[in-house]
Order: C-alpha cells, then structure tokens, then sequence
C-alpha cells in the first residue's frame, strides 16, 4: 500500500519537473525544476531496489550534472535569451509528434506480453551484486567507460579555455 | 483502485518522460534547456533498465544504468563546454541562430 502512494508521488514528481523543464522562461528556473525531476527518478530507483543507483544518482546528477549547468548558466549572459521567443514557430508539428510518440510507446506497451506482478524472486543484497558482477563479467566495459570519461574531460577543458587569437 | 504496482507501470512512466524530453529538444530554442532535456531522456532509459532488471531479477540491466550515467556526465561535459566556446565567439544561446551550416 505505502509503496503504491510513493510510487505515484515520485512519478508525479518525474513528470511534473519534467514538464516544469521544458517550459520555464528562465533557464536557473528549469534547474531547479531538473533536480526535482532528477529526484524523483531517485526514489524510482530506491522502490526498484537499487539502492546503489539511488546514491550515484544523488551524487552524479543532482550533485554533478545539476551543478555544471548552474555554473554555465552563470558564466553564459542568458537574460537577453530569456527575452526572446522561447518556443519554436512550428510548435503545433512539434506538439504532434510528441502525442504520435506517446501514443506509440503507449500501444506496444500494452500490446506487449509483461508480467502482471513482480516475481517473487527478489535481488541479493544490492551493492555487493552489483560490483560482483561488474568487476567480473563487465571489467572491459568498465575500463572503456573510463577512457570514456577521460576523453571528455580532455575534451572539455580544450574546448572551454580562451586561446589567443592568432 | 489502488492495486500493486507492476513492471508496466515504471514503462509506462519512462515512456511518458521520454515524450516530455523529446518534446523540449523539438519545441525549445535554448540550448541549455535543449540539455536539459536530454538529460531528461537519458533518465527515462534509466527507469527503463532499471524496472527490467527488478523484472527479471537480473543485477545486468543496473550495470547498464551506471554505464548510461557515466556517457551521460560525458555528454554533459562535452555538450556545456561546446556551449561556453559557442556562447564565446557568436555571443547566442539561441540555436535558431546558429544556421551557418543552413541553406
């Protein structure tokens, strides 16, 4: 019962942030409308019963990723952008083809042949499995994800450093 | 009418957070915002992994989910850094203004 109300409650936070997002004029207002998003997906997880993602996405996204887009909204003159037109001219095609692609989504899920409950079998405990296997089976996808990281810090501080010009 | 949650209702949900991303990288002209929203999407895959990994009880699908946020904070990085240089030499963050490429 408690686990039904706080599903509804994070996915009211999901979905409200998330259209909160897209909509505001003024983009440190969409921030903060993202973390309330970005929360919302935590408590996702936690009620999926990855408590290991819950924490990486608190550190990572509302932490990290949050933060990085308020230092850049701070360092980008965004009041003239605030100005001007914020939607695009041809918004009804765009609104169209957001409702053709929920319809969509929507049709084959329920097309689909999903369980109608959880099994019963539950995950071992959550962060032990998880390093269990990724240190394991997944060691290479691992490494690569590093190199991924490090090819884009290196990638950003070329790209965000003033050079003279020449 | 309230009846337990099942694994359709976190696809159901993931779907309709896909839609709302999709729809502030089509409609917005912002490119902060159009992050922003990419973002959003990136989530939505998320929650998609994640319901399936609960569905299955398989530990997989969360491997997926931390290699997905770690491309993301890449893709964050990278997209911000392209967008201070951008916001340096034209002085815009609207992307309808970017149109060299354009004809």
């Amino acid at each position: 019962m408690i686990d039904v109300l706080l599903f509804y409650f994070f996915s009211v936070l999901v979905l409200g942030g998330g259209i909160l997002t897209i909509t505001r004029r003024n983009a440190v207002m969409s921030a903060v409308c993202l973390v309330v998003s970005l929360l919302g997906v935590a408590g996702i997880f936690l009620l999926l019963g990855a408590e290991f993602l819950f924490v990486a996405q608190l550190i990572l996204y509302v932490g990290g990723v949050v933060l990085l887009f308020l230092f850049v909204i701070m360092l980008v003159n965004l009041e003239a952008a605030a100005r001007v037109r914020q939607f695009r001219r041809s918004w009804p095609v765009v609104m169209l083809a957001g409702l053709g692609l929920a319809a969509e989504l929507l049709f084959l899920l329920c097309r689909g042949n999903l369980p109608e409950t959880a099994p019963a079998a539950t995950l071992p405990p959550n962060t032990e499995a998880l390093a269990d296997v990724l240190f394991s089976h997944y060691l290479v996808a691992f490494e690569l994800t590093s190199i991924v990281l490090l090819v884009a810090i290196i990638g950003a501080v070329w790209m965000g450093q003033t050079r003279k010009a020449q | 009418m309230l009846h337990a949650i099942s694994p359709i209702h976190y696809l159901v949900l993931s779907a309709l957070l896909l839609v709302i991303g999709t729809v502030g990288v089509l409609l917005r002209r912002n490119i902060v915002v159009i992050l922003m929203s990419i973002e959003l999407i990136l989530n939505a895959v998320n929650i998609n992994l994640a319901a399936f990994s609960r569905m299955h009880a398989q530990i997989q699908g969360q491997i997926f989910v931390l290699t997905v946020m770690a491309v993301a904070v890449a893709e964050a990085a990278v997209g911000l850094a392209v967008l201070i240089a951008l916001f340096r030499n034209r002085g815009t963050v609207i992307a309808d203004d970017l149109d060299l490429l354009k004809w």
